[in-house]
């Protein structure tokens, strides 16, 4: 390759924390910058926003008219489109509003002047609009995963998409189990690690921040919150704080599709 | 006076958090028509944690805003331990003050390195600074990983740590830990004052305005706990909040403006340094007279200086809270669930996070209300456009109006995501 690979970040409808992931690298923000050439990245000061690139990394979820035509040219001028965290992956947090039975009515119950607000009915995944290449799962994600997608393209290698159990790694780490010695209703055998299981290190239950692992047994996992005192409403509660949207929740699976991207991306 | 027309427009702002914009008229020397624009999205915080448990409350709020979750945590456990009159220990309170002291480290680093200093070196990015100035650059750098270690130490992770709970925290760092974060904390505070001077040595307007500082006063600089105070004098606890402060919705904003008796106030480490000068530390009074002491400053450009001295003191105090670190007996303390309404407050980084929950007798979420720093500046920030502007010149070429108005936006570091994330649920307002 005789040119660097170009890189933007866009944000949709987010906290911003996942843009954190690369602000809070430090040096090593510097020694990407030196690898790829940053196009687009708004909040650290680098505006183009509809240049053509090889990487587009987004962040957050579709919830204005306005947002859902600016995704089709993030689409358009991307040959490698990356979702970073939950709200860009699954609709994140805000996808409660999809859960809700007038979510109509919310923009009137806060504002005055509800005919000023550009507010969609549903918070929604990139993927409900276009084709996402990778995802990065995660509320927040780390920089290490965006250092580790980042450094596979640029040596050609497809992606690793890491599906393993929360608890897999618990195990490694020696934690004491939440679930069985504190009846704690820990999602860790339905979620997704990479958090390095944070939550059980601090001795409490896991919440779901990495989205669902690999063959989640969603009902088995319910039906033990059942046995641990947890009303419906409570276990529905459970499973539905930062991945709500039921929709959104199965990652992408189409690896030659990935493949075909990643070849393009790496011409 | 010129006769030309000027449009400015900047539809995306760069380097602050979230998605805003400015758009100004000016028509034979006059201001026609400035509107600071926040369009980011709402996402009706409020409403989730309706029917929620309050245990549940510290992870959700610290959803709204990636760059200042603790404040969110930290109000909002406020809020609900005063409600069940939540006694805490003396480890939890010095815990809660470190833990905060990481989140001003971090976000206040970020926002002089990559935010607001690229301004003042003809820079667009951080990247151009780090080409001109690799050290000071890589200072900054270190710097905010200090404020990054801190909530690792409390909380697990620095964005959206699980570490806080109401009732105290989850688990207590062991002492080695505490000690090797000593060491990287004291390894870094000459940094920061060296970052200090260098801030202090950049040429800034001299743009003096009239504006009624608020924040939180206490003996010992205000984080997470204090009585809210202003220039005009008021002296209020937590649940007075509302007699005082009233939002109201702006057609050009999805962010609620609020007013104190109906006029816009200043929040933020300007009002807060103004109003707490005297509290501070002796080697940063003596640093400030060594720099000329500005403070109290109605030159809103040094906002960035008292950043820097922010910065400082929160490295200095957490030393000071490490050096005594001791393992406690418990981390938390029982809580016991009242039903009723109870209301918090803390010093976030951009100022004054105010939180009101109604909670009935099992625990569960009525109502919420959250009221964030960026709403409470944004008239402020609009008016000081205008009067910084008139000031500056219209004359200018469109370029540095442009600029300028950026810069002027910059020195409150708005948090666009947050103040677009929770709007009242009440509508007591002015239609």
């Amino acid at each position: 390759m005789d040119r660097k690979v170009t890189l933007a970040v866009h944000k949709f409808s987010s906290c911003d924390g996942c843009q954190l992931a690369l602000l809070n690298m430090g040096t090593t923000l510097v020694e990407l910058a030196e690898r790829v050439e940053v196009k687009h990245f708004a909040e650290a000061g680098v505006l183009e926003e509809d240049a053509q690139v090889d990487v587009a990394l987004v962040e957050g979820s579709v919830v204005t008219a306005a947002d859902e035509q600016r995704i089709q040219r993030v689409r358009n001028n991307s040959k490698y489109l990356i979702t970073m965290g939950a709200c860009a992956t699954s609709g994140g947090i805000q996808a409660l509003k999809n859960l809700a039975e007038d979510p109509e009515s919310w923009t009137a119950q806060i504002y005055p002047q509800p005919e000023f607000i550009d507010s969609l009915e549903r918070s929604s995944a990139i993927k409900a609009y276009v084709e996402v290449d990778f995802e990065l799962w995660g509320c927040p994600i780390n920089s290490q995963q965006i250092t580790a997608v980042v450094t596979q393209l640029l040596s050609g290698v497809v992606p690793w998409d890491d599906r393993e159990k929360l608890c897999i790694e618990c195990k490694r780490r020696g934690h004491v189990c939440t679930l069985i010695t504190q009846d704690a209703p820990c999602m860790g055998p339905v979620t997704r690690n990479g958090c390095g299981a944070l939550c059980p290190a601090f001795g409490r239950a896991c919440y779901g921040c990495y989205g669902d692992a690999s063959l989640p047994n969603h009902s088995g996992l319910a039906v033990r919150f059942n046995g641990l005192g947890l009303l419906p409403k409570q276990v529905e509660q459970r499973f539905t704080l930062i991945h709500p949207d039921p929709d959104a929740r199965l990652p992408i699976g189409n690896s030659d599709k990935q493949r075909h991207r990643e070849g393009q991306a790496d011409e | 006076m010129s006769k030309r027309k000027i449009t400015i427009d900047v539809p995306s702002l760069a380097r602050v958090e979230g998605e805003g914009a400015l758009h100004l008229k000016i028509e034979q020397g006059a201001l026609q028509y400035l509107q600071f624009k926040i369009y980011e999205p709402p996402r009706f915080f409020e409403k989730f944690l309706e029917g929620r448990h309050y245990t549940e409350v510290p992870d959700v709020v610290a959803r709204i805003c990636g760059i200042c979750p603790v404040a969110y945590q930290v109000s909002a456990v406020n809020a609900l331990e005063s409600l069940f009159e939540v006694e805490l220990t003396p480890w939890i309170k010095q815990m809660r003050r470190l833990l905060y002291c990481g989140e001003w480290i971090q976000s206040h680093s970020l926002h002089v390195h990559l935010l607001a200093l690229p301004d003042y070196f003809a820079e667009d990015s951080v990247l151009g600074l780090a080409a001109k100035y690799p050290e000071e650059v890589k200072r900054g750098f270190a710097i905010q990983e200090a404020g990054n270690r801190l909530i690792k130490f409390l909380g697990g992770r620095s964005v959206h740590p699980v570490g806080l709970q109401v009732g105290g925290f989850h688990k207590a760092p062991s002492r080695e830990a505490a000690a090797e974060l000593l060491e990287y904390i004291e390894l870094v505070l000459p940094d920061a004052v060296a970052m200090a001077e260098w801030v202090a040595a950049v040429p800034l307007p001299d743009d003096q305005q009239d504006f009624n500082a608020v924040a939180l006063t206490c003996e010992d600089y205000p984080f997470e706990a204090g009585r809210l105070k202003s220039d005009s004098g008021l002296d209020l606890a937590e649940n007075q909040y509302e007699d005082h402060f009233k939002e109201q919705q702006s057609p050009h904003s999805t962010a609620l403006w609020s007013l104190l008796e109906g006029d816009d106030y200043l929040v933020g480490p300007l009002a807060r340094l103004n109003l707490n000068v005297e509290s501070l530390p002796p080697f940063l009074s003596e640093l400030l007279a060594k720099l000329g002491n500005p403070f109290p400053s109605c030159n809103m450009f040094h906002s960035m200086l008292a950043r820097a001295v922010e910065v400082c003191f929160a490295l200095y105090q957490s030393a000071e809270i490490l050096k005594q670190y001791q393992m406690p007996d418990s981390p938390s303390v029982p809580v016991n669930v009242k039903p009723g309404i109870g209301c918090g407050w803390s010093e976030a980084p951009r100022g004054l996070l105010w939180h009101r929950y109604e909670v009935d007798k099992n625990g569960t979420i009525l109502a919420a209300k959250i009221v964030p720093p960026t709403s409470q500046n944004q008239a402020r920030i609009e008016k000081d456009l205008t009067q910084s502007l008139q000031k500056f010149g219209f004359d200018r070429p469109d370029q540095e109006l442009r600029l300028h108005s950026e810069k002027v936006i910059r020195n409150y570091d708005p948090c666009i995501s947050c103040a677009t994330h929770f709007l009242s649920l009440t509508t007591e307002r002015s239609s």
